[in-house]
């Protein structure tokens, strides 16, 4: 089951570089979230602060409140704690190249001590059905290494790699930009049978595939959150002038 | 600003619907004119403006889903484009009443003239000055206009109320006039239906302008404001 | 490929199966062969390696996923980089000062030692290198996933740089295998068997310079023989490795 986000007040730094400015918003369980902005927005920024991946880089800094489930991220757990609680799939698809389809899934597991082997091979068939890679892979799943796979596979691999942990969120950053269409759509359906189990933040230059996969988005523009609304009111009628010029393309 | 050729279509697609919006009102008030001086070769020229009305009503609704298709529109360019396809429908409608207008007033030349108690002329001067004022509405972009034509609406549906039940009073009693009455019955119809068409073309400004649906404004309450306390 | 051709030529004509099971033997006498020197080099490679290898790797982690830009790494590299500049010779006498005359005796330990620090510098740089080339999507990856840093490294950075690695222990090993002057002073040589590694012990690279040297034609005959074994025997102890490596590799671990 997903749990709401709640961050308030959240400013984030890269060295003296002011990446985000004041962000306040609440991300509603077992939704699709989009968050859609130009390039350097803070986007992808804001999203690696939710599972505080953002810090990994030793010259960034985080002020603010960011509660998970209602747990403040920030002071109340460790990095690797939330990170569990919180997966995240990546732009480019990024499979372990030394590891084959099975140990891919089962690695969230496995690294963290987890050895139960028929449990593990019931927890990794889950993951892969969930994301839509099973009948592909099914015969090759030790024999086959996880780079062997095509672009679209791979991201499927990675998100099915995600949900073997049983995470409450799903961040994805720009999930498909590297697919080709049909690839993409795949991931988009995805989603949509993903939401009623986990709440989903999905970052993305593709205002489409926000408006169709997303109930809620969120329009950021230099460091800051302009308009978070419902995905109907930002692409039919949105209360910004600022966000209005985004979507209709007069400006980014 | 990026995407100029969009830009550029959405113009030239308004231009078009403004060509299309002259004719339309350039036929009803010919039509109106041709019942007041009774004059066929206006009608005539109503009849020819109609096939040039059903012409672009076929290129707009083409150029429009070409937009809408290849360019992805969002938020008021999505609007824009989905009002001007609704608009040239409704005005091409007003194209047809104005044939029909044209048409019953051919017919009344075979006919006696008769002296009936319904002011045609004022129900197609307020038809008339509800056309002119959507179209200047869609102009400038007025929201505030497009709502004031909502208001004349409910003047001309009374109009057509009373001009029927004096009419078919008149066919009642004077059936050698039946006719005629039946002919100015059809003709207020007809200019209650414009009265309509500018309505919907008001609406879709609204809509096109400030994102609000306010259609069926009067709903089931029957002209009262349904929020209203009560 | 000369050289090595030449080497055939010279050697391979005063090989046999003596050579391969016999001690050196005083001049004049028959027979006789380097067997002991042949063992001898094992076991200093043997020793070397168990203390190169491990520091070398886990200096080559340190700089690459740990220390990254601090003054400490900068400090192991420098370090690392005057290491490898040093002469053998040096080497071999520093080794001598800190370990054979505290010990009193020369021994196989302190000739290991002496390859043993040889052998570090390079495998930490190609370590660190090779690490390096990981691609950080991989570390995010297993970082997002909620694992602990350290495993990530071990588990799968290593792991995914471990051909490299692997390469950079081979030349570390190919490198030491041949080296004569830090011998001189520790591992010393031995004309027989040695029976503890607190004893001097032969070497191959010690006892061909030895033969080389002296005016014996016999003891020249030897010598040559004894070049082309411990090519032979470097090129058959790389491609081993290799071999073992890239079959484990393909199978991918479970």
């Amino acid at each position: 089951m997903g749990v709401g986000i709640e961050v308030s007040n959240l400013n984030a730094w890269y060295g003296t570089n002011h990446t985000l400015q004041d962000i306040n918003l609440h991300i509603p369980a077992n939704h699709a979230t989009a968050l859609i902005g130009p390039s350097g927005c803070g986007k992808s920024t804001f999203v690696r602060c939710l599972n505080r991946m953002h810090e990994t880089n030793p010259i960034a800094r985080v002020t603010g409140t960011v509660l998970i489930g209602g747990l403040d991220i920030y002071n109340d757990a460790k990095p690797v704690e939330i990170r569990r609680r919180v997966g995240m799939v990546f732009q480019r698809p990024n499979p372990f190249p030394t590891m084959s389809i099975y140990d891919n899934v089962a690695a969230g597991l496995k690294l963290n001590g987890y050895t139960h082997r028929r449990a593990l091979d019931e927890i990794v068939e889950k993951s892969l059905k969930n994301s839509a890679l099973w009948d592909e892979v099914k015969d090759d799943l030790k024999k086959k290494s996880g780079a062997s796979l095509s672009g679209g596979q791979q991201q499927r691999l990675c998100i099915a790699r995600a949900l073997a942990v049983d995470p409450e969120v799903l961040l994805m950053d720009e999930p498909a930009s590297a697919l080709d269409p049909v690839s993409t759509s795949k991931i988009e359906d995805l989603i949509f049978q993903l939401k009623s189990q986990y709440t989903i933040v999905i970052v993305t230059h593709n205002m489409q595939q926000a408006a169709r996969v997303a109930e809620k988005t969120g329009f950021f523009l230099n460091g800051r959150m302009v308009e978070f609304d419902s995905t109907h009111k930002i692409f039919t009628n949105p209360s910004d002038k600022r966000t209005e010029d985004y979507i209709t393309g007069r400006f980014g | 600003m990026t995407r100029i050729r969009f830009q550029q279509s959405l113009e030239d697609l308004k231009e078009q619907l403004l060509v299309m919006a002259g004719l339309a009102e350039q036929a009803i008030q010919r039509a109106i004119e041709a019942y007041r001086v009774r004059d066929l070769s206006i009608c005539d020229l109503v009849s020819r403006s109609e096939i040039a009305i059903n012409r672009l009503e076929r290129e707009i609704d083409q150029a429009a889903l070409d937009l809408l298709a290849m360019e992805q529109p969002m938020a008021s360019d999505l609007r824009f484009i989905l009002s001007v396809i609704k608009i040239n429908a409704d005005l091409e409608r007003v194209g047809d009443s104005a044939k029909a207008i044209s048409d019953r007033v051919r017919a009344m030349e075979q006919m006696a003239a008769a002296d009936l108690p319904v002011d045609i002329p004022r129900m197609a001067t307020l038809a008339a000055e509800m056309v002119r004022k959507c179209l200047q509405s869609f102009i400038e972009a007025d929201a505030d206009m497009a709502r004031s034509v909502l208001a004349m609406d409910d003047a001309v549906d009374a109009m057509n109320k009373a001009a029927y039940k004096a009419l078919t009073k008149v066919m009642e009693e004077q059936s050698h006039l039946a006719p005629q009455a039946l002919n100015a019955l059809m003709i207020s119809r007809a200019l209650e239906r414009v009265a309509d068409h500018a309505t919907n073309i008001a609406e879709d400004v609204v809509f096109w302008v400030q994102g609000a649906d306010v259609r069926h404004h009067k709903s089931v309450t029957g002209g009262r404001d349904p929020h209203a306390l009560a | 490929m000369a050289i090595f051709v030449y080497l055939i030529y010279k050697g391979a004509v005063s090989l046999n199966l003596d050579f391969f099971i016999r001690n050196p033997v005083p001049v004049g006498e028959p027979g006789g062969g380097m067997a002991n020197a042949i063992v001898g080099s094992a076991i200093l490679l043997a020793v070397g390696s168990v203390i190169g290898v491990p520091v070398g790797i886990a200096g080559g982690i340190f700089l690459a996923e740990f220390g990254r830009g601090t003054k400490l790494a900068n400090a192991v590299r420098f370090t690392a980089d005057v290491l490898n500049g040093v002469p053998s010779i040096v080497m071999g006498i520093a080794v001598y000062s800190l370990v054979v005359v505290p010990q009193g005796h020369f021994s196989a330990f302190s000739g290991g030692v002496a390859l043993g620090i040889m052998m570090i510098p390079t495998v930490c740089r190609t370590t660190e290198e090779m690490l390096l080339m990981v691609p950080n999507a991989v570390r995010e990856a297993a970082l997002a996933l909620g694992v602990p840093n350290w495993r990530s490294v071990l588990a799968i950075t290593v792991k995914t740089a471990s051909p490299g690695i692997i390469t950079g222990c081979m030349l570390a090993f190919a490198r030491v295998a041949g080296e004569t002057a830090p011998l001189i002073f520790t591992a010393f040589g031995n004309v027989g068997w040695s029976e503890k590694l607190s004893e001097p012990i032969a070497a191959l690279p010690l006892q061909i310079y030895v033969y080389a040297l002296s005016p014996y034609d016999e003891w020249h005959r030897l010598a040559w023989a004894g070049a082309l074994v411990l090519i032979v025997l470097i090129v058959l102890a790389v491609s081993l490795v290799r071999y073992v490596t890239s079959r484990g590799v393909l199978k991918g671990a479970s």
